[in-house]
């Protein structure tokens, strides 16, 4: 730029805002590096910059009223626990006695009952249908009668309410072998469910989702609502229920298919069986659905206040427990707290101290709450609410009075109860649905969480070398081309720029490698589709034959498409090639961040973490191995070490061996993980094979370019 | 006595054929009260209060009443309304549980809010006009935002599935309105007690408003403007209907032997008043208490000593007294007279003339047994509900279920052999729900069928966007032993301007109910009487036929709703916009490069002063080049340049601020 400067002067200045970028672009090595070091430190920074968490919404008025439910419900509701877990599985063959007991209670309680049959349909891959709304599709393989499953659902209709609106409670219990826990969690909203029977304040209408969890929570939730929102009027599906229905105990039973109007919020209740040296319950929340949405930020808070403040229980999220005892956590946490502690010290308004152990608690916290959300699999049953914009969230009551449960059987149950009677008083005074708090953010405790106003700024300083250092490449490259056009041609000045503006165009050469790269990484994408229709093969040999494929195909499209070797060779006395390569690849990188950033944040962010710094080191190995540097060596090493680690399969395992011990580790565990990610329609898996596959693809080019 | 007979007799048979009968006219203005009371199957008991005023024609009275409102006559007059029904109504009228084929039930169950309709007797182009003025008039007599209901996109022409025989009719509802107290006092101020004495009297505030169902009506019929017909004059009948839970001690669900223990009641624990008398203006003030069909049945038939039974000995029964006992003697039983149902319902009249402060009627019904029975039900039971999620689109669907008596098929249409039920459906839905209405699609018994095999007749005028709303009438003809129909329309949503968005816009936005209409099946109680007893509107009102009517459920429709807490961001990321662009704009026309090429020789050439020199300084550093040695001249011609883009700028600013501030 200086030399250019100078050779014109009788130019006019360009524009000082294209000067700062051609500035930027000249230095980009140091303003990368600066970059995604502020990238990563920001991002460590989060647990201290996360706020508390604070009720948005005023209508909700946690707590305002005191509880309603007695002791005459709970000792009603422990009746029922009893009858639940003493009724005889055995006797009743039919399988469908537990259903009948429920929807007995519900009926005596004056609600109105329905029994929905659903067969369990199987997750499969459609890669077609990917990001299509949930769909009704009946499974079309014979089951035998035992294989169905029957939710029961319970309404209370509002007596002064219009109907337009609903509540959800969702109960999974296993209807063949039904636990002592999930009898509680079928107690507890036994319990709430005839108080609301009674009360008069309702303005929703309560709808109790007794979930048959034999073929999964997820399934029989996912099946119900389904039937719910998109039910398909054509008898083709449904005469098999028809016909294998056979009510055994000669009652009537209720098989229309009843509704109750927009639903506003669903909690998914479970008790589980806690340790014993917890010294209060703890409520876990899971909060993440598909594809990292949350729900509303409000429902996470009422649920928290009302536990905390109104019942005393220790709310818990979700949070890695390998991050817990790590040292280099510790040592940062520590010296996170010295600086604090100077910063506080020089002036008392300072107040961004944080002690070692809320460090340590938020970033682990944090690092699970990005990795699920990253995941993009829901966490539990309260997932497929959000895929019909219900926000919903799991609360799972560990206590540890399950195992004594005999001793003081009412306290659980009460407890249990009067939190969720809460919640649902408070969502039933909102008149709006859930919109004033935030649905975008990470949470690091159950009262304190980073708003995407935060957690994008370590994102964007990440991705903001990518275009600067692809520009750089670029301009470096043209000059360098174009620099050995004039020696040889040495022509004057004024045939110089037919000359510029033709090789200016080579570019398109790396850009074609990138799209055939990219374009190979669609059809991995595609190849595991026909892998399932295969039956029967073990993970590993899915995995392995996946790897062959995949590497068969791309070998097949560069002798098809890749005229870009015989370019590569043609064009090896310049040597330059690979920059313009490497060039095209970053862009294209970060275009697939950012893409990525919209659909799913979490996982923008950790792919970043991972191709950024990969992208940005690349250099061909022949070139380092000419320098004959230490520093040269040290990069080589370096751009070895980070291919090797971001290879998703290698990086699985370490995370995988970072969480469990890498001995607990198969290989064949990659295959299900894949699995898991496309059945659950997760975004991730579509980013990993399409944009973070064919960037390690074309680094391994790179590396591997001959200079 | 003959007179009034006869009267009722015109009324009626007015009202059926709606042919022209001269009759004796008389000149006295009347009004009567009643209230039914009628225990429900789900341990809960209606209360129906049904008032009734007429006046003869002002042609022949004048124009001056003594019991008539004067507010509804002049509104009457004014606006030349024909009918006129309007509604307040609160929660949902539970058609599975309290019945849906009675008369009381197809007559006042509404759809929850507020809904108004109204026929004029004025020339076609003028009923817009006249339903906007009626609405502002309704909507401050009776302190409700009926005014809503004056704009286009509001109300709608229905041509024959509401309501047969019908011109220039309007319809609106308003499903969102919040009916309270506030409504109550203008429609008790339309009579002429108000809620001081009679029945109205029980009228007790937080007792009528805990129920779980609350709507008052209010109906109104003159033919004062028909010239071709003799006029009759205005009846306007008030009603209001509550459904009560009796409070009891313990809430013992179920007894041993599975039939529900039903609660014990009285005037006194429904309504927490007694009532001392009837209202002196009135004609006829009674109270009835009405056993179901099915009730009664169910009586006699776990009765030990079922007899035989025929309508004389009915009081002196045994059935009655093991079941249930009143505190009160009936004055006569009035026993329905059916054709073809296997048992009919029963009225206890009681009198108030009987009753006074001294002695106030307090009615109590004690149940002596246990007892189940049902309601009297529709033959079909209307659901509708929304399908689909996300913002984009959906579908409704209105789904009719046979419950299974076959009973009213003998009542419906049987033609070539074929029994064949006849089904009106009438839709109305707001513009900013797009429904394609060639997406129509009818499932009878789970199996797709062709419009033309089931649709008789449709008329439909699409939604035109902020204008009108789109209308929907079918006419189904659905063979008899159909078990289920589902219809379905599937809509896009549309985008309302950010002005056009209501307060609370998050919540949704509301569908109102659809009508399902059972035109071939009328419902009217053929009651078993003396002569002479005819006297009472209620009774009268119970014996004219009416098609069985179901409104359906309220839809809420999520829509997308702009952030509305956000102004202050929209505002802030426009003026940036705005400024790049006139900033860059202003630049790049006001740039001149071979003129700033000589000034900044000129400025080589000519010291300037201390402002001169930073700013030379200062742009110097932006410019990227090193500093020049200031040239020694004066700046007058920059710093007038610097004046003048000052001032420019200010009037820009002056000039924005006064158009637009």
């Amino acid at each position: 730029m200086e030399t250019m400067a100078d050779a014109e002067p009788a130019k006019a200045k360009p524009r000082p805002i294209i000067r700062l970028g051609l500035f930027l672009i000249s230095h980009s090595f140091i303003v990368s590096v600066a970059c995604c070091a502020a990238g990563i430190f920001a991002l460590l920074l989060l647990p201290i910059l996360a706020k508390n968490t604070y009720i948005s919404e005023n209508a909700l008025m946690p707590g305002s009223a005191s509880p309603m439910l007695s002791n005459d419900d709970v000792s009603r509701a422990r009746m029922f626990v009893n009858k639940v877990v003493s009724f005889d599985f055995k006797t009743d063959s039919s399988s469908i006695g537990i259903q009948d007991l429920v929807a007995q209670h519900i009926t005596d309680l004056g609600g109105e009952v329905n029994f929905h049959r659903f067969l369990p349909q199987v997750n499969k891959f459609n890669p077609l249908h990917f990001f299509s709304s949930p769909d009704q599709g009946i499974a079309q393989e014979n089951y035998t009668c035992s294989s169905y499953g029957i939710n029961t659902v319970g309404f209370i209709r509002a007596p002064r309410g219009d109907g337009k609106e609903a509540i959800v409670l969702v109960t999974p219990y296993n209807s063949v072998k039904t636990s002592m826990g999930e009898a509680l969690s079928l107690g507890i909203a036994y319990s709430i469910f005839s108080l609301l029977t009674r009360v008069t304040w309702l303005a929703k209408d309560i709808i109790w989702l007794a979930a048959d969890s034999q073929h999964g929570e997820y399934a029989a939730v996912a099946a119900w609502l389904r039937e719910y929102h998109t039910p398909s009027f054509d008898g083709s599906g449904r005469s098999l229920f028809e016909s294998n229905a056979s009510p055994t105990t000669g009652r009537k039973r209720p098989n229309d298919f009843l509704r109750a109007g927009t639903m506003a919020a669903a909690l998914v209740i479970k008790v589980t069986d806690g340790s014993e040296k917890a010294e209060r319950d703890v409520l876990n929340l899971y909060a993440e659905a598909s594809n990292g949405q949350m729900p509303n930020l409000d429902l996470i808070n009422v649920v928290n206040y009302l536990a905390v403040n109104g019942q005393r229980l220790r709310v818990k999220v979700e949070k890695l427990g390998s991050l817990l005892d790590s040292w280099w956590l510790r040592s940062l946490a520590e010296l996170f707290h010295k600086l604090g502690t100077v910063a506080r010290s020089l002036n008392p308004q300072w107040n961004f101290g944080i002690s070692v152990a809320e460090y340590i608690e938020g970033s682990a916290t944090l690092a699970s709450s990005l990795y699920n959300q990253a995941l993009g699999v829901p966490t539990g049953p309260h997932g497929v609410f959000r895929d019909y914009q219900v926000d919903s969230i799991t609360m799972e009551i560990s206590a540890k009075r399950v195992a004594n449960y005999k001793n003081r059987p009412n306290e659980l149950l009460l407890q249990g109860g009067r939190l969720v009677e809460g919640v649902i008083r408070s969502v039933n005074n909102l008149l709006e649905k859930f919109h004033q708090s935030f649905f975008l953010y990470l949470l690091t405790s159950p009262n304190k969480f980073v708003s995407v106003g935060v957690y994008m700024i370590p994102f964007a300083l990440l991705v903001a070398p990518l275009p600067m250092v692809a520009a750089s490449l670029f301009t470096d490259s043209t000059r360098r081309i174009s620099g050995m056009g004039t020696k040889v041609a040495s022509s004057p000045a004024s045939s110089d720029i037919p000359a510029i503006s033709f090789r200016s165009w080579r570019w398109l050469h790396a850009a074609k490698t990138v799209f055939i790269v990219h374009f190979w990484g669609a059809v991995v994408t595609l190849l595991p589709h026909f892998l399932s229709l295969v039956q029967d093969s073990s993970p590993l040999t899915n995995l392995l034959s996946w790897i062959i494929l995949s590497a068969f195909t791309l070998l097949i499209l560069q002798a098809i498409l890749g005229s870009s070797f015989s370019l590569l060779h043609m064009n090896r006395t310049q040597g330059m090639e690979w920059t313009l390569l490497k060039s095209v690849t970053i862009a294209a990188a970060c275009t697939g961040l950012c893409i990525m950033s919209v659909i799913n944040f979490a996982t923008a962010e950790l792919g970043a973490l991972m191709l950024v710094p990969m992208c940005l080191m690349t250099r061909p190995l022949m070139l380092d191995a000419k320098a004959k540097t230490l520093k040269s060596f040290i990069r080589a090493a370096c751009n070895v070490v980070l291919i090797f680690l971001v290879f998703p399969p290698v990086a699985y395992y370490l995370w995988k061996g970072a969480l469990v011990g890498l001995e607990n580790a198969r290989v064949g565990d990659f295959w299900n993980w894949v699995e898991s990610l496309w059945t659950w329609n997760s975004a991730t898996y579509i980013y990993m094979c399409m944009v973070h596959l064919p960037c390690w693809v074309l680094c391994v080019h790179t590396l591997l370019y001959p200079c | 006595m003959v007179r009034l007979r006869s009267i009722l007799l015109f009324l009626l048979l007015f009202k059926c054929f709606g042919s022209i009968i001269a009759e004796e006219e008389d000149q006295i203005e009347q009004f009567s009260e009643a209230l039914l009371l009628r225990p429900l199957p789900d341990r809960k008991v209606l209360a129906h209060f049904h008032f009734d005023s007429k006046v003869p024609p002002t042609r022949t009275h004048g124009s001056h009443h003594h019991l008539f409102p004067k507010s509804i006559y002049q509104l009457v007059h004014k606006f030349r309304v024909r009918e006129m029904e309007l509604s307040f109504t609160q929660g949902r009228w539970n058609y599975a549980r309290w019945g849906g084929y009675d008369p009381i039930s197809s007559r006042n169950a509404k759809p929850p809010g507020v809904e108004l309709w109204a026929t004029f007797d004025v020339p076609q182009h003028q009923v817009d006009a006249s339903w906007r003025n009626l609405t502002h008039a309704l909507s401050g007599l009776f302190c409700a935002s009926i005014n809503f209901l004056e704009s286009s996109t509001a109300y709608s022409s229905p041509q024959w599935s509401f309501k047969s025989f019908a011109t220039n009719i309007r319809y609106g509802t308003l499903p969102r309105e919040a009916v309270c107290t506030e409504n109550l006092t203008p429609w008790l101020k339309l009579l002429p007690c108000r809620d001081k004495a009679g029945l109205s009297a029980l009228m007790d505030r937080p007792s009528i408003y805990r129920g779980f169902y609350h709507s008052q009506r209010l109906h109104l019929i003159s033919n004062e403007f028909d010239l071709a017909a003799e006029s009759s004059g205005m009846v306007l009948e008030q009603t209001l209907t509550v459904v009560l839970q009796p409070v009891t001690l313990g809430s013992g669900m179920t007894s041993s032997v599975g039939s529900i223990q039903q609660p014990s009641w009285s005037l006194s624990t429904l309504f927490g008043r007694k009532v001392s008398g009837r209202c002196v203006l009135s004609n006829a003030s009674n109270v009835y208490v009405q056993l179901e069909p099915d009730l009664v049945s169910e009586l006699k038939a776990t009765s030990e000593t079922q007899q035989q039974s025929d309508v004389g000995n009915l009081i002196s029964e045994a059935w009655s007294d093991m079941s249930f006992e009143m505190s009160e003697s009936a004055v006569r039983v009035i026993k329905e007279a059916n054709g073809f149902l296997k048992e009919s319902s029963l009225l206890y009249e009681f009198a108030l003339e009987n009753y006074s402060d001294s002695r106030p009627f307090d009615l109590e019904f004690r149940w002596k047994r246990p007892v189940t029975w049902s309601s009297q039900l529709a033959p079909l039971q209307a659901r509708r509900f929304l399908m689909g999620s996300g913002n984009e689109r959906g579908a409704i669907a209105i789904s009719l279920k046979s419950v299974g008596i076959s009973e009213y098929a003998k009542s419906s249409v049987n033609e070539e052999g074929r029994c064949l039920l006849r089904v009106d459906v009438f839709q109305v839905v707001p513009w900013y729900i797009k429904v394609y209405y060639h997406t129509l699609k009818v499932f009878l018994d789970e199996r797709l069928h062709s419009l033309a095999d089931v649709v008789e007749r449709t008329n439909v005028s699409p939604s035109e966007d902020k204008v009108s709303p789109g209308l929907m009438e079918i006419a189904l003809r659905l063979p008899c032993d159909v078990h289920s129909v589902i219809l379905t329309l599937e809509f896009d949503k549309g985008f309302l301007h950010i002005d056009e968005y209501p307060p609370d816009a998050n919540q949704g936005f509301d569908i109102p109910s659809a009508l399902i209409r059972f035109p071939g099946i009328k419902t009217k109680m053929d009651l078993f009487e003396d002569k002479s007893a005819c006297k009472s509107p209620i009774l009268s009102k119970l014996q004219e036929e009416s098609p069985v009517l179901w409104y359906t459920e309220v839809l809420l429709v999520p829509l997308t709703t702009p952030d509305f807490s956000m102004p202050y961001n929209v505002i802030t990321i426009t003026c940036t916009v705005f400024a790049l662009y006139f900033g860059s704009l202003l630049n790049a026309l006001r740039r001149r490069v071979d003129e700033e090429e000589r000034l900044l020789k000129n400025k080589a050439a000519k010291p300037s002063g201390p402002i001169g020199v930073l700013l030379s300084k200062l742009s110097a550093k932006l410019r990227g080049k090193p500093l020049e040695p200031p040239p020694p001249s004066s700046s007058s011609k920059v710093s007038y340049k610097l004046i003048l883009r000052v001032i420019l700028v200010a009037g820009i600013a002056a000039a924005w601020q006064y158009f637009y501030g």
